[in-house]
């Protein structure tokens, strides 16, 4: 039983997700038991990634063909070491998300409503891991569109009015980007005639049509960034971020631009390959612009917000803008920094939004306004705050150093002194809307809803303090992360040998 | 115990320490006792390494691979013990100093300031101890860290802004700049290893030399380098405890031996000279040394007076460790640990006068020294000390800085040196005189003897002691310093 079990594993890691989404709806008189579901549903997930993972990285990549019906003409389930690394972030992620939901929820949806959110939640993991996971171009943009449409009905469903318009302006802009995904698919469909990722890379090679190539590459860049929130597309993020539930901030923040970042990796690097991204086009000079710009203006005006989840929201603009950086240097260094930094943004952010999270349980707000005083009155998720927010800071000890000591080595190995000097001044940038935060919290008298507040529930503040402890641990041991990092990033690397 | 396990211990137990301290917090006899418990085994500890070191020995210790290639690591060596012995002796003295000022001073949060102090001389050892110029700056940065809450102890308005400035300074000169000089050095070299001779000769040349080694002067901001050099002031707000072993001793004491390490193992004393790298350097020491004494002069408030003559002295080392000669390099050591003992005694003067007579600015201490003359004698000697006349340990360091300038042939800074004495004389001695002779401006007759808690006279005669045998017996560190200075 086992023994065939384990052969559908890479099935199973999309399976376990889709199907617990409608139990949740059966079971939708008994919140408890929901929640308990989605636990047990997101921990088995975690399990079944690390065995894949391991798998990987002892057997090398895995190839599953759906319902036996071998590729190309069914539907290739492709595991290598880059999605085995991001399937592993996502599932991590969701299974210390989801033990804090239990009590987050409780507090912040209406009752009847707290089923549809699980079951919403589960679809979006279900749409991150299926968009990962697969080798299929077209089920990329199936899985893409999964995980849209469970995060619009997600963000609806924060208390704050606004959470309808922005998830409305999510809406928008989402479809705009899938759609332009989907443009692109079709154009590579029409080049080649497959719609396997690896049938695609093996014939583009040949293709006489290179306007079509670079149409293709032009749309899917577009759709693609708009996902990831690459500047200046960022423009859905901060309100979709500050207006949704806690639960699902953390989780879509910690996780989504980063499988979004991961079909860049995978389009850029396997299906298109880099020669024709960046020598016949500049992709490379375009990443490292947008990233650039990114980076600054994201810190910039996360200096000037009122709100600390928009304040997140906007360095969340300013992370991804050092995640492209490295991605367009295309240099071993700079990707192995990329991806590294996919995990390590995945740990601060889960573990800041978290610590907002059980602010907003006891407060009620996320104004800074509100939030004054608030660090003597919950001694334990303030000092959650501070450390992730070190982590940001890039202090070392914790996950953002190992990050920038990559990204800062793989510029000024390039020479390209001001980039390094750049990423320098945005942690400095960075210094002053996590301090902005503190002082608040910690300095100034009590607000009329912080007086009454007390420590958070244990059942926030223990998934909480795991992704706390998780940027010390990672920042700490890194073999794992950067190692797996730097054989991720020789396997996409491999492609233009 | 073997040196190596001693050294991890000196760091593990003061920070191990901070969870006792913040559990006995309910009892404060028993946190005291904790905290001075630690703060003497650590001193013992420390002690214990020192004949191996003279003898030659360089302990080391791997303690974790953090990124490949690149660990943390501790290597003791004569500089480090010097940072070392001075740090952890000075910490127990102060440990039994703050006992009497933050009960007399009426502290909230004493429990807190423990804790965060335990941390601070943890991190401020492993600096001491650091192996490669990767430990270096994570213990720096978490020096920096930890001493926050002690800066913002108050939790005014004013602590808020005086921390806003001082994290700002810190954590913006060292990520700013001390990193990328770090990841600079790591690229050209391939190591970071504290290496004798040097890492540099012979992989960067000319006015890049210049610009890395300007990197790391104004990136080790904790040196106090003009422009760099406003934080310390600004920490003047923390309890006078703090202000004492933290920004007389630890913090900036990591900051100058941070700038030695680099001089003497990462460029090497002979790169240095041979690459003129700090040529143009030199000046903004120098500069750093004559304006921050004319500022002092201005000073009412003592304790920022005293910072301002901090920041004077600290460039006395910076100085020395550019200037990269053998007696320049042997003054700067010797500068570390004499200006420690001589200011901590400042410091606990000033600490207290505000404890025993509520007083920080120096206009109202006319006549005070009637009432405190314990307190005064501790600060006449002190100040005595910093300005280098003899009989105390303050005369060894000038007078080899002073040859350090001779050897190089800097006539002008040698005049700078010597015109900033005299300054030190005319803002430091002036509070005494004034104390014992001046009289009261509200016409206060201080008739009988009132003195701070028997615990700070204690510690201020302890460090005013160790100034004038420090003249007599330089020896343990005069060794130390030559083991280096002499290799070269």
């Amino acid at each position: 039983m086992l023994g065939t079990l384990s052969n559908d594993l890479p099935a199973l890691q999309v399976v376990v997700p889709l199907m617990s989404a409608p139990l949740c709806l059966v079971l939708a008189r008994w919140p408890r038991l929901v929640w308990i579901l989605c636990v047990a549903a997101s921990w088995t997930s975690l399990a079944i990634s690390m065995e894949l993972l391991d798998q990987v990285l002892s057997y090398g990549p895995i190839s599953y063909a759906m319902g036996g019906w071998a590729a190309p003409w069914g539907i290739e389930y492709r595991v290598d070491s880059v999605n085995a690394y991001v399937i592993l972030i996502v599932t991590g992620i969701a299974s210390v998300v989801l033990p804090f939901a239990g009590a987050s929820v409780a507090g912040e949806i209406r009752e009847d409503k707290v089923a549809m959110f699980y079951t919403l939640l589960m679809l979006c993991l279900t749409g991150l891991l299926g968009m990962t996971i697969t080798g299929d171009a077209f089920n990329v943009f199936v899985f893409l569109e999964i995980s849209s449409l469970s995060m619009y009905g997600l963000i609806s469903m924060g208390r704050d009015r606004r959470a309808l318009t922005s998830a409305f302006q999510y809406l928008v802009m989402g479809t705009i980007g899938g759609t332009f995904i989907l443009v692109g698919i079709g154009f590579l469909y029409v080049i080649t005639g497959t719609l396997n990722m690896a049938d695609i890379a093996q014939r583009l090679p040949e293709a006489t049509q290179l306007r079509t190539l670079h149409t293709a590459f032009a749309f899917l860049v577009v759709g693609i960034g708009l996902k990831l929130a690459m500047f200046p597309l960022h423009l859905w993020l901060p309100n979709a971020y500050a207006y949704a539930p806690s639960t699902a901030t953390a989780l879509i923040a910690a996780t989504a631009t980063k499988v979004a970042v991961y079909a860049l990796l995978r389009f850029v690097f396997t299906v298109i390959g880099p020669v024709t991204a960046y020598e016949d086009l500049p992709f490379g000079e375009i990443a490292m612009a947008l990233a650039t710009l990114g980076l600054l203006t994201g810190s910039f005006v996360a200096i000037f917000q009122e709100n600390v989840k928009r304040i997140l929201a906007y360095s969340s603009v300013a992370q991804i803008g050092y995640i492209l950086l490295g991605i367009g240097l295309a240099t071993a260094l700079g990707l192995q920094a990329g991806i590294l930094h996919l995990f390590n943004h995945a740990l601060m952010k889960g573990a800041l939004f978290m610590a907002v999270g059980c602010f907003f349980y006891r407060v009620g707000s996320v104004r800074l306004d509100d939030l004054r005083g608030i660090g003597r009155k919950m001694p334990w998720t303030f000092a959650a705050f501070v450390i992730a927010g070190l982590s940001l800071i890039g202090v070392p000890l914790t996950v953002g150093f190992i990050s920038k000591w990559y990204l800062l080595q793989a510029t000024l190995q390039q020479g390209y002194w001001p980039l390094a000097l750049l990423i320098l001044g945005g942690s400095l940038l960075a210094v002053v809307y996590i301090w902005r935060v503190v002082e608040a919290a910690w300095f100034g008298s009590p607000s009329v809803r912080a007086n009454d507040a007390k420590e958070a529930p244990l059942g926030l503040l223990i998934p909480t303090w795991t992704l706390v402890l998780a940027n010390l641990y990672f920042g700490i041991h890194t073999e794992l992360t950067v190692g797996v990092a730097d054989l991720a990033a020789r396997t996409l690397l491999e492609a233009i040998r | 115990m073997s040196p190596a396990g001693a050294m991890q211990l000196a760091v593990a137990l003061p920070a191990a320490a901070s969870i006792p301290i913040v559990i006995t917090g309910r009892s404060p006899n028993l946190r005291e006792f904790v905290t001075l418990a630690c703060a003497a085994s650590v001193l013992i500890l420390v002690g214990s390494t020192l004949p191996a070191v003279l003898s030659g020995a360089r302990p080391e210790l791997q303690l974790l691979e953090i990124l490949p290639g690149l660990e943390l690591m501790f290597r003791l060596e004569p500089l480090g013990m010097i940072f070392a012995l001075v740090a952890s002796f000075l910490w127990l003295i102060t440990s039994i100093y703050s006992i009497g000022y933050m009960r007399g001073h009426h502290e909230t949060n004493q429990t807190r300031f423990y804790a965060c102090f335990a941390i601070a001389i943890a991190s401020a050892l492993g600096v001491a101890f650091a192996g490669n110029m990767l430990t270096l700056f994570v213990a720096y940065e978490v020096l920096s860290i930890s001493t926050y809450p002690l800066v913002t102890h108050a939790g005014t308005e004013k602590a808020k802004r005086a921390g806003r400035v001082y994290l700002g300074i810190l954590l913006g000169t060292s990520i700013g700049l001390q990193l990328l000089a770090i990841l600079w050095t790591w690229t050209v070299t391939g190591t970071l290893d504290f290496t004798e001779g040097g890492l540099l000769a012979g992989e960067i040349e000319g006015p890049a030399a210049a610009v890395l080694l300007a990197l790391y002067v104004f990136g080790i901001g904790k040196a106090a380098v003009m422009p760099f050099h406003r934080w310390l002031p600004a920490a003047m707000v923390a309890p006078t405890p703090v202000s004492a072993l933290l920004h007389a001793v630890a913090v900036v004491k990591a900051g100058v031996f941070a700038v030695l390490k680099v001089t003497i193992y990462i460029f090497g004393t002979d790169f240095m000279l041979q690459s003129g790298a700090s040529d143009w350097l030199v000046w903004f020491a120098g500069a750093t040394i004559l304006l921050a004494s004319l500022v002092a002069m201005t000073k009412d408030n003592l304790k920022a007076r005293l910072a301002y003559s901090t920041i004077s002295q600290l460039s006395y080392i910076v100085l020395g460790a550019l200037l990269a000669t053998q007696a320049s390099i042997l003054g700067s050591m010797m500068h570390i640990a004499m200006h420690a003992f001589a200011k901590i005694t400042l410091f606990f003067a000033a600490g207290a006068i505000l404890v025993a007579a509520h007083k920080s600015e120096i206009s109202d201490m006319a006549g005070l020294g009637r009432a405190m003359p314990l307190t005064f004698g501790a600060f006449f000697i002190g100040s005595l000390s910093i300005i280098g006349l003899p009989p105390f340990g303050g005369m060894w360091s000038k007078w080899y800085l002073g040859l350090g300038t001779i050897e190089s042939g800097h006539w002008l800074l040698l005049t700078v040196l010597l015109v900033s004495s005299l300054l030190n004389i005319a803002y430091l001695l002036a509070v005494p005189i004034r104390a014992f002779f001046g009289k009261p401006k509200d016409g206060t007759v201080y008739a009988r003897v009132q003195e701070a808690p028997a615990s700070c006279l204690a510690a201020m005669i302890v460090t005013s002691l160790a100034c004038l045998v420090l003249f007599f017996y330089p020896q343990p560190f005069f060794q130390l310093a030559t083991a280096i200075a002499g290799a070269q």
